[in-house]
């Protein structure tokens, strides 16, 4: 029965270079979607918590969702789940583009890859054909050029995911490219990558849709109509995201005194227009970009020096901006191409070199350590030279760098400088301002992260509604259900920016008319809070504990000094217990009462 | 005196920060009629750094800021 999966999985062990092809569990796929939630199982299944991340023990999953691919809007989305090994958690890393839209034309549903490659490897896919290739020339090449040179190979057509030079080295902060300048950014996924020595997987299918697969292909058109027109009606994915891209928000959120400055020292940064999506659009924005089906168009293509390539994100301006005391756009813009080139997370990376420039600041790291550029704060040279340094890490400081805020901070014995949660880097919205995106920083499950539950959308840009973004009332439940959407959402294959317009009855009635399901919108949401739980009991697994569910003391110990939100402090330690009833957990895990309403009783008494 | 701020296309013809005597002004909606603009067309209204409805009060000193959506229709 067409059901919008292939139902069809590859296995491919590096270290033997067996590929078997497996039957995709049905049964589970009904459980948890696909993309993040059925990764997730998965790797929970088959004992993945208790492994060392950079061992050939871990294992990467690529793995699509049943919307990925298709004609409903923005479903280019493809999850990477691992065990990370900068959390020591669980990865789940996502990514648009087209490559997991063709990866699903292909014919495949998720690729395990286990093991480690006695040589650098890359993986070629054309359909039913799967090939392991030797990598070696390949090997120190930027994304963009090993995006080129795989295609002169593979040919136009072919779609490229790799690792760069960070990955390589198995530096924490890697991320995993695709398409040139999109990126599966967070966790660490790219140290996987590079610890079982593959490079890249190219996917070249011979299809280019995939309504053979469609349950019914009438009713998927007649909900991509109904979401097309609500994405078209709605100010931020009809004209916003389009106009300005996500650094629309840059001044958004500097305005209410949210704008984490000089790595959370301040909360209001005087200079934030410099670097806003106004004043890109108005200097180096070449055009706006969108990945597969998306009528949103977030994506921005700037001018670098001269050069075209994929510009940032919110997240990086703030990083690079205001956290690192830093106003010159066009230092962002070539510090986050460096990223991309590098293969580097582009969140944590300029997090990180907030954090070390404090600790220059304060005098824990020494001038004779930098090497000739000195982690002053506002220096366009360090931050633009310090992002190529942690993308091939050479000297000790570079490495202890790469290893992200919290190990660095350590390391100087002031662990109190990283604005990290489980040791990643929280993004560009102040947690004391801002009271509820402060619980998903804290609970989330790969840590500090704003797209486990973005509950600025309600607090800050009234989407649904607008909520008071300094009350606690009622938070706690709005965190969980934003959360508990999320999963669904990243399990579909479709963007989570769909989310500012769509609701849970858009996202069933897309997902029951492309796999012939008959979810209702709280049954779907019930689903992402299995996915929820699935990955808290994967970390529980990996030895999480329940202190690890935590704010920087900055938040809760240290008022804002200035901005509109002077004053403020996380109140976390109240919402959180008001969290964990509202999911039904106890000191941060589920009770096996929990469990077993999920249908999770495989996970009951552990 | 009142500090206007505008962002996005409310930009457009207006400029970004606008000051305005407190003298002439007291709400939010009497601001946006004075630059022409509509209030639909205002997606985020903040009143020194808080959610506010256009009808709200703006003392002296106040900093009201207009965030438009994208904002085809002010093109």
């Amino acid at each position: 029965m067409a059901n919008s999966y292939y139902e069809k999985m590859a296995r491919i062990n590096l270290t033997t270079g067996e590929i078997k092809v497996e039957k995709l569990d049905m049964e589970l796929a009904k459980k948890f979607i696909g993309g993040r939630g059925l990764g997730t199982k998965m790797l929970y299944d088959e004992g993945v918590a208790t492994v060392d991340p950079l061992s050939a023990d871990n294992k990467l999953i690529y793995i699509t969702g049943p919307m990925t691919g298709t004609t409903s809007p923005s479903s280019g989305r493809y999850m990477v789940c691992t065990k990370s090994p900068l959390t020591g958690m669980i990865a789940c890393s996502n990514s648009g583009g087209i490559w997991g839209a063709k990866l699903k034309y292909a014919g495949w549903d998720a690729l395990i890859v286990e093991g480690e490659a006695p040589e650098w490897t890359y993986i070629n896919i054309e359909d039913d054909k799967i090939e392991l290739l030797n990598a070696e020339q390949y090997l120190g090449m930027m994304s963009e050029a090993l995006d080129e040179e795989l295609k002169k190979v593979h040919g136009d057509k072919a779609s490229v995911l790799s690792i760069g030079v960070a990955g390589e080295k198995q530096v924490l902060l890697a991320a995993i490219m695709n398409d040139k300048d999109r990126a599966a950014g967070r966790s660490g996924v790219g140290a996987v990558m590079g610890s079982k020595k593959l490079k890249a997987i190219v996917v070249k299918p011979s299809r280019s849709n995939l309504e053979d697969i469609i349950y019914d292909m009438d009713a998927l058109k007649a909900a991509n109509k109904e979401c097309l027109s609500i994405l078209r009606a709605n100010g931020v994915t009809g004209e916003g995201l389009r106009a300005y891209g996500t650094a629309v928000l840059v001044n958004i959120i500097n305005n209410t005194g949210s704008f984490p400055t000089k790595n959370w020292q301040e909360s209001y940064y005087e200079k934030a227009d410099d670097t806003s999506g106004e004043t890109l659009a108005d200097t180096y924005l070449v055009k706006a970009g969108a990945c597969h089906r998306c009528p949103i168009a977030c994506g921005r293509i700037v001018n670098v020096n001269g050069k075209v390539v994929g510009g940032p994100e919110y997240e990086p301006l703030w990083a690079y901006g205001g956290n690192c005391d830093n106003n010159d756009l066009n230092a962002i813009d070539e510090a986050n191409m460096w990223c991309n080139e590098y293969g580097l997370d582009a969140i944590s990376t300029p997090c990180t070199i907030a954090a070390a420039m404090e600790l220059y600041d304060k005098g824990y790291i020494k001038e004779e350590e930098c090497d000739g550029v000195p982690l002053k704060w506002g220096s366009t040279e360090a931050i633009v030279e310090w992002t190529k340094r942690m993308g091939n890490p050479e000297s000790p400081l570079a490495w202890l760098m790469s290893s992200g805020s919290a190990r660095l901070c350590e390391h100087y014995g002031h662990p109190e400088i990283s604005m990290s949660v489980k040791k990643q880097e929280m993004p560009a919205y102040d947690a004391r301002g801002i009271q509820g995106i402060g619980i998903t920083y804290a609970t989330s499950n790969r840590g500090g992260c704003h797209v486990r539950g973005y509950m600025i959308s309600p607090e800050v840009l009234g989407l649904p509604e607008q909520l008071d973004r300094t009350s606690i009332d009622d938070k706690a439940t709005w965190a969980k259900i934003f959360q508990d959407l999320t999963a669904v959402i990243d399990s579909m294959g479709n963007c989570l920016f769909t989310s500012f317009a769509l609701g849970a009855p858009q996202y069933a009635a897309l997902l029951n008319a492309a796999t012939g399901t008959e979810y209702t919108p709280e049954e779907l949401l019930v689903v992402g809070e299995r996915i929820y739980n699935i990955e808290r009991m994967f970390n529980k697994a990996a030895g999480m504990k329940p202190e690890d569910d935590r704010l920087p003391k900055r938040l809760t110990e240290e008022p804002i000094v200035n901005g509109p939100s002077k004053g403020q402090v996380s109140q976390i330690k109240i919402t959180l217990p008001q969290y964990y009833e509202a999911r039904g957990w106890v000191d941060a895990f589920p009770t096996d009462e929990t469990l077993k309403r999920l249908g999770l009783d495989e996970c009951v008494g552990k | 005196m009142i500090e206007v701020r505008l962002f996005a296309t409310l930009r457009k013809d207006r400029g970004k920060i606008l000051y305005l005597s407190s003298a002439d002004f007291h709400t939010g909606s009497e601001i946006l009629a004075h630059l022409r603009i509509s209030e639909e067309d205002v997606a985020i209204f903040l009143i020194n750094g808080f959610h506010s409805k256009p009808d709200t009060e703006v003392k002296a000193g106040g900093c009201p800021c207009c965030f438009s959506s994208g904002g085809r229709r002010l093109i």
